[in-house]
């Protein structure tokens, strides 16, 4: 048995497989192609949740993905519990585990329920007027308690090891939506052979027409021609039906976001591959036929368990074969429901009545259901449902104002039916309102979108079919006049089983004591609109905003409409003038998981390595990011701390040798005959005298005069320069040059090429580099006086052309080896080998910040920060004095930037050698402790020097320059250290080692 | 006017089922003449009205809102509050706000929700390790709480926060300010309106200024608007993304261009996140509402724009940034994303002060962070206004920085080389 | 997600490229000779127009080379590209009008 409530196949399944599930730790049994909901309801489960706010028990209201109320956590495993699923959308497996949410202590008995009773005290808005006393109490007492209150389900706690993948698509027309309108459109645009793809959010392609009843004439015409169209669609190459997928966003010209979930449905065993896929398509032509969504009517009690929309007990009756009441009572406003009330009464129920809000409501059809024995009340209304945890009765009033109870077991309302337009608004396509129709129907629309089907207001199946032809021909761009009939004269249908728009009849609610629910998760009541209106809230954004009505999970979907029906009616304007809240993305909600996609476990970014990363890997090295390098940071030895290590590291380099991957330095190969003029103009020095086989340091500023990035430049013909550049900074000052080359210098002809990944750099430093590079590198006389400081030229070592620069970023004796990146590890082992000799020495990039600090070289970002010109880093006599233009060089002469009281770099000793300060760490006079704004600089690089015994530290101070010697205290983290203000050089000022 | 707020006045209504609660503040229609009109019904607009009215003694105050109050970006930010800004001029500034925070809703009688539940700055490289520590120690000489934790100190403070070393950018510390915190923004808006209105403001909505009328001597005399001229001794532009539309009616070009900026919330879940969680480096931004969203912020697009809305990459880039610190929250879901016009100077600091037509007064240029500003940019609005000169916080802010080049560059201080 | 078309390429997805400001603020021959102001004319302030916008673009991951467009800022839609040194088209200005 499979559930008290199965009723025979009607629906168009063929044989259904039994499934086992449970539901808040009971065992039930569905059958396959069953979502959650269906085969709870044929089980007679109707509570299935607890609304946000009053927590009051709450049954299922739709049966598709605008589900406000059965929304539960569904356990595939560890990492794998999924908060807010919609229990309409999920299809049951064998041992698929859901439990209820927003409960304590059970989903039957909730204390939260409290709020229910409490709710005369908290209307819409309430936390706004009080909880203000003491200052203190929100943050501590009712903050907390409200947060606990609020929320649905539970985060999960592990990491989710599911993976999600993305795909990318270009297609002719993209059709959302497969239901009739749908599925006719990609049918139609497809002859032409142009490339479709059609997506829709359920398991299965049909959408209304798979509630149509199988077993009337029309029902089976329908059935017949769904599977003649999709057999059609499958067969041709140039579709792609993706069903389970929503289109969530459209972002930009037709490019249209989709979610593709791909094993929710699957017991986690049979899970293989994706859990979701991303496609982002990008398409010429759009048809919208995303359908139209029923509407709840409001009256008090309407969400009690058992309450839900006439629409989607049809759609459980004749797609699951469930029979979601046995002797439910059909409310509605339109023509739709009383086709559900004879099939309810065809499959054996006994409706309690009709009750039709309408007092101009079509006799005949209230005729007809009358001849079946079920009382009809035109022009009546309910006033209250009985029944806490399920339907129980209802009092009903008919058109003369008589009031009766009437015992039910469901109530099946219809406020009618309004287009799915979110898509509509995203792609900027205009929402009108139509008087006639009573609801908001897509307006002018851009171009190359079309909109067909419900969302279109199409009146019976057949309307959707058409319109979908007419939008498919339009969009695959196929020459018909007029749509051929592509079903039987006799599947026609009566305008009133397609639905005719009708708004939400809300009238009858004020005056009505009790809860009548427009949002029904948010718990939000006719009541509380009408007090934010009495409260000055107006604009709909505003009662929106204060009463939380739209901003559920379904965003607004089962409760914009009444919002405005009764914002209208309570204001007296008309609804255009109350306006429309606007669509955002997504459609329905998309998983973190499925946006984020494969930039997961340490993909966010890729990871630059230099080739010579695996050697340091080996060698034990501890790695630091820099930028998205990951470089050696230092080399431990077994026990040693990094501070040892790098003092060792430095000592080693300074007594004899030490060899630094440099491979991440950004290099740009700069060509022309004007290149010399354009170096000229990019920085602050001049290049057209630099001879050929020379280098020079060379420092870029932005426009507005602060430093952008420095670096060598070596000369390596007239017209070709080889410039290095920051790791970090290697892109930008490419994009930057280009700028400037291609939009202000048009005139000079010179080519730039990043060559950053050509060249890995060997940098060999200390006083027996020479030996070990010359023991290396054939054919270039290394002696100072033939290669002195400063030099670059071209050679070979292992047969291979190298370059090779004299230059230090230590203050010893250095040489920067250029190798072609693919020789790089045979390169790094031929130096290696011979330093061994030497006791050469491998250092990363914290030894490599200590040398240069040492000596007073500074690190662009890290001694500058954006707001430090050439001037005030001491970098002045980089600043080619005469030169009439450079980028960079009218800022330099602003008033405020020629001030002497600019923070200038500054050498720091702390009295106490042993103390190293934080860098950061900020400057002050004694006299001026405490005094906010009171801040003459701050610390920028800070280390233990093992060559000086001592700590020191660079920084950058208020007129650094003209207060050496001067005692000043800065910021530790107990308090206050004096230090000495000094030369920001601590080693061989004199410059005897560099060119020794 | 509605009364005092309070847990006794609910009570009362109660009793009445609420019927006799009022407009919180006049629907007005426009009057011939102010003497200040403030073009922009956002929160900082709103609270320099507030201020005029409370500390200035002027009280023939106008705020003009071309749609509904509070409908730009006070009410499409991620509510974001804190006050740890790394110069001494932005310290002043945010700290001013922060302060006037901390007692805002009794101030206003409107719960505004502030909760300082700690803004926490993750550090995830060497480089951010030494801006923030600088951070830290600017903030303490200038009176601002700021700290520094650990790794493992992080992730007691915020229980989800992934601190594993195989992450693409693993946590190397943070810095916490735990002053900091959100606030509901729309509450915000409608606070300072209510409390404008009951000091005499007259708060006019669907009033779009069209033009602002000068005088032969350059002084402003009005603005035109949708609902006719209104004549005004001053004008007091609070416009953000609108700015520069509204001052070129003055014929003054201002140093802005005006992006979309994203943000989105994901489904409520019971509570998760005790603080807000910042990462300039992955680029994410996220704390939990009282409702049990997760907000989360993204970076602006890339161009200049009005359409409020952004690309899907921009929200895809906050996202993943989530999932990087947050690996637990893959399987939830974003619910609804949006976007708003953010207004941004060359320094993405805002311009709070004079202009150079006489009575044209400016406070714009807010970028991402104008939220957290709001009570501190209202104030010091209305000091400029009613004096006609700026503010002692907001004189570094005025319009000719970027003449004399004394920029305060708060993302240049953060910049990152090597 | 933007569609550019490149001049040198064709329609291309945005993150292809990388936005390049306002177009058509031309850098002074001679900057020294400008005042402060005009200087800081130059360097900061912008047009941001609401409406049709010139601005360059460089298709960083594609040809790699600038060009400019113009866009309306209220849609987002793009009027037309054209290569960097010619002049702008002849467009006219009507705010969200280019749906």
């Amino acid at each position: 048995m499979t559930g008290a409530f199965r009723v025979p196949r009607r629906g168009i399944d063929g044989s259904r497989r039994e499934v086992r599930f449970s539901f808040n730790g009971r065992l039930f049994t569905g059958l396959a192609g069953d979502t959650l909901a269906s085969a709870l309801l044929a089980n007679g489960v109707h509570l299935m949740g607890r609304s946000f706010k009053y927590h009051r028990a709450r049954g299922v209201l739709t049966a598709g993905s605008a589900e406000p109320n059965a929304l539960v956590s569904i356990d595939r495993g560890a990492g794998r519990v999924t908060p807010n699923v919609r229990a309409t959308m999920q299809e049951i497996y064998d041992g698929l585990r859901a439990t209820s949410q927003n409960h304590f202590p059970s989903l039957h008995f909730d204390l939260g329920s409290a709020a229910d009773l409490l709710s005369p005290l908290i209307p819409a808005g309430f936390y706004y007027k009080t909880f203000m006393w003491p200052r203190m109490a929100w943050r501590m007492l009712y903050e907390p308690a409200i947060r606990r209150m609020a929320g649905l389900g539970v985060a999960p706690t592990a990491a989710d090891p599911d993976r999600y993948a993305m795909r990318h698509a270009h297609c002719d027309v993209l059709v959302v939506g497969g239901g009739p309108a749908g599925l006719a459109a990609a049918l139609a645009a497809a002859e032409s052979g142009e490339s479709v793809i059609l997506c829709d959010e359920n398991a299965r392609l049909g959408g209304a027409i798979l509630a149509e009843p199988a077993t009337s004439s029309m029902g089976a015409a329908m059935a017949g021609w769904l599977e003649r169209t999709l057999t059609d669609l499958v067969s041709r190459r140039n579709v792609r039906l993706l069903t389970r997928t929503t289109a969530f966003g459209i972002y930009g010209q037709n490019a249209v976001a989709l979610a593709e979930r791909r094993t929710d449905h699957l017991p986690p065993e049979a899970a293989h591959g994706s859990r979701e896929r991303l496609w982002q398509i990008r398409a010429r032509r759009i048809v919208i036929a995303a359908g139209a969504q029923e509407q709840p009517l409001v009256f008090p009690g309407n969400d009690r368990p058992g309450v839900m929309l006439a629409g989607a007990a049809r759609t459980y009756l004749n797609q699951f074969d469930v029979l979601p009441g046995r002797r439910p009572l059909v409310v509605t406003a339109d023509d739709s429901a009383y086709a559900l009330a004879k099939e309810l009464i065809a499959a054996g129920a006994r409706p309690a009545a009709v009750v039709d809000l309408r007092p101009d409501a079509c006799p005949m059809l209230a005729k007809d259901i009358s001849a079946c024995g079920v009382a009809v009340f035109t022009g009546g209304m309910v006033l209250g449902v009985k029944g806490a945890h399920r339907v129980r009765g209802a009092r009903v009033a008919d058109a003369n104002g008589r009031v009766r109870k009437v015992n039910c077991d469901a109530i099946f309302m219809s406020g009618g039916w309004a287009p799915s337009l979110s898509l509509v608004s995203q792609a900027s396509g205009q929402i009108v309102w139509s008087e006639e129709a009573n609801t908001y129907l897509p307006g002018a629309l851009p171009k190359d979108i079309r909109c067909a089907g419900a969302c279109a207001a199409a009146g019976s199946l057949q309307d959707a079919i058409d319109q979908g032809t007419s939008a498919g021909f339009w969009a695959g761009r196929v020459r018909r006049a007029e749509p051929p009939s592509q079903t039987a004269p006799e599947a026609r249908l009566s305008p009133a089983s397609g639905g005719p728009l009708v708004s939400p009849v809300t009238r009858q609610v004020s005056g009505l004591r009790g809860k009548a629910f427009i949002d029904f998760q948010n718990d939000v009541t006719a009541k509380d609109v009408q007090l934010a209106i009495r409260e000055g809230f107006h604009s709909i954004e505003h009662i929106k905003r204060y009463t939380t009505t739209g901003m559920a999970t379904d965003q607004g979907r089962t409760s914009n409409l009444n919002a405005l029906s009764i914002a209208s009616d309570t204001l007296g304007l008309p609804v255009p003038q109350v306006g429309l809240t606007t669509f955002r993305p997504p459609y329905t909600p998309v998983t973190f998981g499925v946006l984020a996609n494969f930039a997961r476990d340490g993909d966010l970014d890729p990871v630059r390595k230099a080739p010579m990363h695996d050697w340091a890997v080996g060698q034990g090295a501890v790695f630091e990011d820099v930028g998205m390098w990951r470089r050696a940071r230092y080399f431990p030895r077994a026990g040693e701390s990094m501070r040892t290590a790098v003092a060792r590291e430095c000592l080693a380099t300074r007594r004899s040798a030490g060899v630094y991957d440099a491979s991440t330095l950004g290099k740009i190969e700069v060509v022309g005959p004007d290149a010399a003029e354009f170096l000229n103009r990019m920085y602050t020095g001049s290049w057209s005298k630099l001879a050929v086989g020379r280098c020079k340091y060379g420092v870029m500023l932005r426009e507005d005069g602060f430093i952008f990035d420095d670096g060598v430049i070596g000369r390596m013909a007239a017209d070709r320069f080889h410039v290095t550049t920051t790791t970090s900074g290697a892109a930008r000052v490419l994009a930057h040059m280009e700028d400037y080359l291609q939009t202000e210098f048009p005139d000079l002809r010179v080519w730039l090429t990043s060559t950053t990944e050509q060249w890995a750099v060997i940098a060999v430093n200390g006083p027996k580099s020479r030996d070990i590079v010359g023991a290396v590198v054939d054919g270039l006389d290394l002696s100072n006086e033939a290669f002195p400081h400063m030099s670059v030229a071209e050679a070979r070592m292992l047969d291979t052309p190298i370059r090779l620069f004299r230059v230090s970023f230590t203050g010893e004796l250095g040489f920067e080896v250029n190798v072609p990146s693919a020789l790089a590890t045979v390169a790094w082992q031929a130096v290696m080998e011979a330093g061994a000799a030497h006791d050469l020495c491998p250092y990363g990039t914290e030894t490599m910040h200590v040398l240069r600090a040492e000596k007073g070289y500074i690190i662009i970002g890290q001694d500058t920060d954006g707001t430090v010109t050439p001037e005030d880093a001491g970098l002045g006599w980089a600043v080619g004095k005469t030169k009439p233009d450079f980028v960079g060089l009218r800022s330099l002469q602003r008033p405020d930037i020629v001030d002497s009281h600019r923070k200038q770099l500054v050498g720091l000793l702390p009295t106490d050698p042993n103390l190293v300060l934080e860098e950061g760490a900020q400057l002050v006079e004694e006299e001026m402790i405490g005094e906010p704004g009171s801040s003459l600089g701050h610390v920028t690089s800070s280390y233990w020097s093992g060559l000086l015994g001592r700590s020191f530290a660079l920084g950058l101070v208020e007129s650094g320059r003209q207060r050496k010697g001067q005692v000043l205290l800065a910021t530790t983290s107990r308090g206050f250290a004096p230090v000495r203000i000094e030369a920001p050089s601590f080693y061989d000022q004199g410059g005897e080692r560099l060119n020794g | 006017m509605a009364g005092h707020f309070s847990a006794l006045s609910l009570l009362r209504q109660a009793t009445g089922g609420h019927r006799r609660w009022t407009a919180q503040w006049r629907d007005a229609a426009p009057a011939a003449d102010y003497d200040v009109v403030i073009v922009g019904g956002g929160g900082h607009g709103l609270a320099a009205a507030y201020y005029l009215a409370k500390e200035h003694g002027v009280h023939r105050v106008a705020v003009l809102e071309k749609g509904w109050i509070g409908g730009g970006n006070t009410g499409r930010n991620t509510t974001i509050i804190r006050s740890n800004y790394l110069w001494d001029e932005s310290a002043a500034l945010y700290d001013h706000a922060l302060k006037l925070w901390e007692g805002l809703s009794r101030e206003i009688n409107y719960n505004v929700m502030f909760s300082p539940r700690g803004v926490m700055m993750l550090a995830h490289t060497q480089h951010d390790v030494q801006v923030f520590q600088r951070h830290i120690h600017a903030n303490r000489q200038n009176g601002v709480d700021n700290e520094w934790l650990t790794p493992r100190e992080a992730q007691r403070f915020c229980p989800p926060l992934s601190i594993a070393s195989d992450s693409r950018y693993p946590v190397l510390g943070a810095a916490l300010q735990r002053r900091g915190g959100t606030a509901r923004h729309d509450a915000v808006a409608w606070g300072y309106a209510r409390a404008a209105s009951e000091r005499g403001v007259d708060i006019i909505q669907n009033c779009a200024v069209t033009g602002i009328r000068r005088g032969p001597d350059g002084a402003v005399q009005g603005v035109e608007t949708t609902r006719g001229f209104i004549a005004a001794r001053k004008i007091g532009v609070s416009a953000a993304g609108a700015t520069s539309t509204v001052m070129q009616m003055a014929a003054v070009r201002m140093p802005l261009e005006s992006y979309p900026l994203q943000a989105l919330v994901s489904e409520p879940v019971k509570p998760v996140m005790p603080c807000v969680v910042m990462s300039n480096t992955v680029h994410a931004y996220i704390s939990q509402s009282d409702k049990g969203e997760l907000v989360i912020g993204s970076g602006t697009d890339q161009y200049v724009s009005y359409s409020q809305r952004g690309g899907l990459q921009a929200v895809a880039h906050a996202v993943e940034a989530v999932c990087e610190l947050f690996p637990t929250f893959s399987r939830l879901r974003m619910m609804r994303s949006w976007a708003g016009t953010v207004d941004v100077t060359p320094d993405r600091s805002p311009i709070i002060g004079t202009t150079p037509v006489p009575g044209l007064f400016v406070n714009a240029g807010w970028g991402t962070g104008g939220f957290k500003a709001t009570p501190g940019s209202g104030h010091v609005f209305a000091w400029t206004i009613a004096r006609g000169t700026p503010h002692p916080i907001a004189a570094p802010f005025s319009l000719d920085r970027f003449r004399t080049g004394r920029l305060i560059d708060e993302a240049a201080a953060a910049a990152v080389a090597h | 997600m933007l569609l550019i078309d490149c001049p040198h390429c064709g329609p291309r997805a945005e993150p292809e490229f990388q936005y390049g400001g306002e177009a058509h603020i031309a850098r002074p021959g001679d900057p020294s000779a400008l005042s402060d102001e005009a200087w800081a004319t130059h360097l900061f302030f912008r047009s941001n127009s609401r409406g049709l916008h010139a601005e360059r673009w460089r298709h960083s991951h594609g040809c790699g080379r600038y060009f400019n467009a113009v866009r309306d800022t209220v849609t987002d839609r793009f009027a037309c590209t054209y290569p960097t040194g010619t002049p702008r088209p002849d467009i006219a200005d009507k705010p969200g009008e280019t749906r």
